[in-house]
């Protein structure tokens, strides 16, 4: 009885494979360069066509046109070693000064409270106190104790710049395991070769993580610094275009800063491929 | 008593000299006043395997912790080789559920950690050859380059087996080695445990919470009660050397098993 039910379905298919077609979304096949392109012609045929019939002022918005031909203006005077590039040169300086200063400092603060007691119980709390203050409040201070050239900038930059890095230092001391712990005690480490052997590198993927929001942070501080406290930097053009109504110089001199952002990023990146080998961190989910 | 004696000789062969002892160790937190050990006596002989099993509460991470070094006892006397344990100790060696290799050292560079700590970088270097012939030993030749993430769970075990033999350790300390590896690795890594003890000599204590996996590796098993912390029964294994998986269908072992289980379920009454 049961042999008749069994065999009757195998009779009928065993000429045929059982082969079919799994259905994929249509975005999977997609490649990124082109699901990008795609955004970015959506945003820019919208900026054009905004335009084009003059839904808003000339003044507020330019054409893409406009934006794209003071792009090649700004580039070229860049590219020339014109004023622009002086004060873009500025700008870079404060960046890397102020990045380099909120390093030396993040890392020193997180080890300080990520590793001693005394550290966490009676210096952590005025770290997240100083963190939660808006920091750019602070601005007009390091103008008035440093003046109006560019440590006032580099200050700000870096006062921004380390508390992400002090937050990703400490967090990483945490985050070697017990088993890991135990096993330095048990091999007679001393404090110091289980700072630098063990909880150091196990924390390198979070300091990292630390660094990179330092990164962005370290450019909007050197940014916002140049606004508020004057001085002959990018931040100082792009105030000065903005107040003539230029708007597509503002457009253009953003555009060309954020590369500048996007380089220190990527600078930050590369070093965590090379340092934290072993640890994969993704970009995007379906990479 | 002198019978006994004698019947355990037969049984296990390799039965030596006393090399880790605990006389009468207890042990109570200061910060709930828990009593975690209540006067527990040990002996571990030279090149014998001694289990320890129990529910969770009866204080085997305790002694074992004791017994490494890692926390002082409240009472009693800790012997390794004679000396009293004061702290780690280079002839303890210790392995842990997790292989905890670290990833940015190659596997024989893991393997040399322990020297690299006590004794320098220098110390390291010359050991390497040591750790080539280890990892050949515990079957893992030509993985000395690697990295622990493209090793598989086993493997990394074997690896770790190797950093805690670099030192030549007198005891070795297994904290449920492989209870984190799934039952056909678990099985196997637990044949070739019992081959790199025989072949080193090993005096090994093993904590598990498996009565089988007690019974097939071990001479002596300390089955430990909770609330608190003590030694209900020694059980001695007479089963022949080697010991092999088949083992585990006939009936002494089947024996051993159910005595053992009948001791835990004893103490889960209370």
């Amino acid at each position: 009885m049961s042999d008749v039910q069994n065999n009757a379905p195998i009779e009928r298919n065993d000429t045929e494979d059982t082969v079919w077609v799994q259905e994929i979304s249509f975005i999977d096949s997609v490649p990124r360069w082109l699901a990008m392109s795609f955004v970015f012609f959506v945003f820019v045929g919208t900026w054009q066509l905004v335009t084009f019939f003059e839904m808003v002022s000339p003044i507020i918005l330019p054409t893409p046109w406009e934006t794209l031909l003071d792009m090649i203006f700004v580039g070229k005077n860049l590219l020339t070693g014109g004023y622009m590039l002086v004060a873009l040169w500025i700008t870079i300086q404060e960046v890397i000064l102020g990045f380099a200063l909120a390093i030396a400092l993040g890392f020193s603060l997180g080890i300080l409270v990520g590793e001693t007691a005394f550290g966490e119980k009676a210096v952590m709390p005025y770290l997240v106190a100083i963190d939660t203050m808006p920091k750019v409040a602070f601005a007009p201070l390091f103008v008035a104790w440093l003046g109006f050239g560019i440590e006032s900038k580099v200050a700000l930059a870096a006062f921004i710049a380390t508390f992400p890095i002090v937050v990703g230092t400490a967090a990483g001391l945490h985050s070697a395991d017990e088993n890991a712990r135990m096993l330095f005690k048990t091999m007679g480490a001393t404090r110091m070769q289980t700072l630098f052997k063990m909880k150091l590198p196990t924390g390198l993927p979070q300091i990292f993580t630390g660094l990179k929001i330092g990164a962005v942070g370290v450019m909007a501080g050197a940014i916002t610094g140049e606004f508020l406290g004057g001085g002959k930097g990018f931040g100082e053009l792009i105030r000065v275009a903005a107040s003539q109504l230029n708007t597509p110089r503002v457009f253009s001199l953003i555009l060309y800063l954020s590369l500048v952002g996007l380089v220190v990023y990527l600078l930050v990146m590369h070093a965590q491929r090379k340092v934290v080998f072993w640890h994969e961190e993704r970009v995007g989910a379906h990479d | 008593m002198n019978t006994a004696i004698a019947q355990d000789n037969a049984g296990s062969p390799s039965l030596g000299e006393p090399v880790y002892e605990l006389s009468n160790v207890s042990k109570t937190y200061a910060r709930n006043l828990v009593v975690a050990l209540d006067d527990v006596s040990l002996t571990l002989r030279k090149g014998s395997f001694t289990s320890v099993i129990g529910s969770s509460g009866c204080g085997k991470s305790t002694l074992l912790k004791i017994m490494a070094g890692l926390i002082p006892p409240t009472q009693g006397r800790v012997a390794l080789q004679g000396k009293p344990v004061t702290g780690p100790r280079r002839d303890i060696g210790m392995m842990f559920q997790q292989a905890t290799l670290f990833p940015w050292k190659t596997a024989v560079e893991n393997i040399v950690l322990p020297i690299e700590i006590r004794d320098g970088r220098a110390a390291a270097a010359k050991a390497m050859d040591k750790a080539h012939d280890l990892l050949d030993i515990v079957g893992l030749k030509g993985f000395d380059g690697v990295y622990p993430n493209e090793l598989s769970g086993g493997m990394a075990q074997r690896a770790s087996i190797c950093r805690m033999l670099i030192t030549e350790p007198a005891v070795l300390l297994l904290d449920e080695p492989f209870s984190a590896l799934d039952e056909l690795s678990r099985d196997m890594m637990n044949m070739e445990l019992q081959r790199i003890c025989r072949e080193q000599d090993a005096t090994a204590f093993l904590v598990t919470h498996s009565i089988q996996e007690a019974v097939i590796l071990s001479d002596e098993i300390v089955v430990m009660k909770p609330r608190p912390g003590r030694v209900a029964e020694i059980v001695k294994v007479d089963l022949p050397r080697p010991r092999t998986l088949d083992m585990m269908t006939t009936p002494e072992f089947g024996e051993i098993v159910e005595y053992i289980r009948g001791l835990l379920d004893k103490g889960e009454d209370m």
